[in-house]
């Protein structure tokens, strides 16, 4: 078993990948010799040269659009957004490009590309360099989305994302990015759509990906403490989405919590509550709850920033409401 | 005093004041006083300050991730400046904005922008409105060497010189955006250039020289502002600190810092101004002292004012 940084474990899958396939390739801005701005690439250009580490202009559309490209023609590129929130600047190419061709063109081109990029609030970035974007992946079909919480996730899911055919958006949290953990030395690829039962409990189901899991794990201590056993599920990936552990869970715990930090609002939390309350509503005791941000844009003041990010307290709050 | 010297003293005294104002943020920054991330604009003064005085005060500007220099220059305050970037509800953005968001609306600053290349279709649109409304105000874009690659930015060039909006593309190229050099973010040298595929004019400038930025953008503005359409400046310079705090500037050689340090836009103008008797030493001493003392009382006001409340996350969603 080797301790490392979430950081570290997808610097670790990239050169993995890249010295195992010579059709990975990475490219985006700042990530050669700078190692990019949160330094998940550092040392991959010492390593791979220009050539397969290459800096791109500040051009996002242009980005996903030649990866998009290049994978169309046989490579396997993984790209990097500084922030996921540029996304908006190259909507098109992934939306209605990347995701779409493979069924359009009827199954006879795929894009195996993956698009790497940090999201989520917490360093004061402010409301374009802050959001959690996931719900907006996850409603184009076509698209994979995945969620790493642990090093050893981020490790396993990489590979998974980069051997996969299909363009995969790869969304770390940033205030991940320093977390260690265990990430054993024979690791391999983790399969898409197999959420994680990361605690088990009687009592209640929480439901949460991403950085979210550390809150739902530190509620469920506290709900403990309470008498109130909890069981806690990381997803990893959104899409696919393993809906089968989810209601086996809901099953057996009768009440269900989702929790993101994402806006609650049309959040990846309602499409999970509606197709819980499709298939297993006779088997819930209680309402399902959503933990989600505010239907705000991410503030920079810390106190806003503070009060705008939902975590461990909100939780305990929607489980005690549905408890009490 | 004529007209022109007064013009001087100013574009002087605004570089000052945002040589001091980025010079105490520095520092705050270092001693971990400033949420977030902070760029600073030092060694560029005299391209905000050259573009500015050349706008009136009903004149638009969209400004960058770098802008606290824009702003000064436009005319914002320093009190409701150092308060925003402090986080505190005294901002000018009620603490919800922060360095990369800021913008005063009676001043014509339609903001800082996060997004690079944010800034050119927002300004295009601007200079929509000034257009349809029959006015004759002008509109600047500031805009980086990095954020001209941006489509966004490309598309706002075509769009105002197929529509002949009033706005001057002014853009500050100090050879890097964040740790690409435009050798390798371009094939050409000059972003001037391609205001030819635009059927604009294209003007080159040295954009440590304040009274060079500001004749280049006053002729530009004239023409925008008589319905000639928009122009490109470039602006030769170059940025002292790394891209943001904390940033140990890796892929430059110190000696090229030092090279731009020497050209300074600062003593440069005044030792004009001291040579060609349009202030005296003293007087310069006095002009440096008031600004002193208005940045102090803009950073005991940043201090004193309060932190925004937990429940004001919800005002300002929607107008
Ligand atoms: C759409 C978008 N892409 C990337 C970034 C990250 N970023 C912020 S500033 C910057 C460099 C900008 O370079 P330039 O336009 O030359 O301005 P400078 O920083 O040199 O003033 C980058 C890549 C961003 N904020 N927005
Ligand atoms: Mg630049």
């Amino acid at each position: 078993m080797a301790q490392k940084t979430y950081m570290q474990a997808i610097n670790d899958a990239l050169r993995e990948e890249m010295e195992r396939d010579s059709n990975v390739l990475i490219f985006g801005e700042d990530v050669g010799q700078f190692g990019g701005c949160f330094g998940v690439t550092k040392g991959l250009f010492e390593q791979f040269g220009e050539k397969r580490v290459r800096d791109t202009p500040i051009t996002e559309s242009a980005i996903i659009g030649a990866a998009t490209g290049a994978a169309a023609a046989g490579l396997r590129p993984v790209c990097e957004l500084m922030f996921v929130d540029f996304i908006g600047v190259s909507m098109d190419q992934l939306f209605n490009q990347a995701a779409k061709m493979h069924y359009m063109f009827g199954g006879k081109i795929s894009i195996p590309m993956v698009v790497r990029a940090p999201q989520g609030a917490g360093i004061g970035a402010a409301a374009q360099h802050s959001q959690s974007l996931e719900a907006w992946f996850m409603h184009i079909p076509g698209l994979k989305v995945v969620l790493p919480a642990t090093p050893a996730d981020a490790y396993g899911l990489l590979l998974t994302a980069i051997r996969d055919d299909n363009p995969v958006v790869f969304l770390e949290h940033k205030l991940l990015y320093g977390v260690e953990g265990e990430v054993p030395e024979d690791a391999g690829p983790i399969p898409f759509g197999q959420a994680n039962i990361c605690r088990e409990g009687t009592d209640v189901t929480i439901v949460a990906f991403s950085k979210m899991v550390y809150s739902a794990l530190e509620a469920a201590e506290t709900l403990a403490g309470k008498g109130i056993s909890v069981e806690v599920i990381d997803l990893r990936t959104v899409t696919p989405l393993d809906i089968d552990t989810i209601l086996n869970s809901v099953k057996k715990t009768h009440s269900l919590v989702v929790a993101h930090e994402a806006v609650k609002v049309a959040g990846v939390g309602a499409e999970i509550a509606a197709q819980v309350a499709e298939s297993a509503i006779d088997y819930l005791d209680a309402p399902i709850m959503r933990v989600g941000a505010p239907f705000t844009p991410v503030p920079f003041s810390p106190p806003l920033e503070e009060a705008f990010t939902p975590g461990a307290e909100e939780i305990v709050a929607a489980v005690l409401k549905i408890r009490s | 005093m004529t007209k022109s010297k007064e013009k001087m003293i100013q574009m002087y005294m605004t570089m000052y004041r945002i040589r001091q104002f980025e010079s105490k943020l520095q520092e705050f920054f270092a001693d971990g006083k400033i949420p977030g991330f902070v760029h600073l604009y030092l060694g560029e003064e005299a391209v905000a300050s050259g573009t500015c005085a050349a706008l009136r005060k009903d004149d638009y500007i969209t400004s960058t991730h770098r802008g606290h220099g824009h702003v000064i220059a436009k005319g914002g305050d320093l009190k409701m400046m150092m308060a925003e970037i402090f986080g505190k509800s005294t901002g000018y953005c009620k603490g919800k904005g922060g360095s990369m968001h800021i913008a005063d609306a009676s001043l014509g600053i339609l903001g800082a922008n996060g997004i690079v290349g944010g800034g050119g279709p927002i300004a295009a649109g601007a200079g929509m409105a000034i257009q349809y409304r029959g006015e004759d105000g002008v509109v600047v874009c500031f805009f980086g060497d990095g954020a001209s690659n941006q489509g966004t930015t490309q598309e706002a060039l075509n769009l105002a010189s197929a529509w002949e909006l009033p706005v001057v593309f002014v853009n500050e190229n100090n050879g890097y955006g964040i740790s690409c050099p435009t050798s390798k973010s371009m094939a050409i040298t000059d972003i001037a250039d391609r205001a030819a595929g635009y059927d604009m004019p294209g003007v080159i400038v040295d954009g440590n020289d304040v009274i060079a930025v500001n004749e280049a953008v006053s002729a530009a503005v004239e023409r925008a502002r008589k319905g000639g359409g928009p122009s490109l400046i470039e602006c030769k310079t170059y940025r002292w600190r790394g891209h943001f705090e904390g940033d140990a500037c890796t892929y430059r050689e110190k000696s090229e810092l030092d090279e731009w340090v020497k050209k300074d836009p600062l003593p440069r103008f005044s030792k004009k101004l001291l040579d060609d008797g349009i202030l005296s030493k003293k007087e310069l001493e006095k002009l440096h002292a008031k600004i002193d003392t208005e940045l102090q009382e803009a950073i005991a006001f940043a201090e004193e004012s309060p932190l925004p409340e937990p429940a004001d996350i919800f005002e300002d969603v929607y107008a």
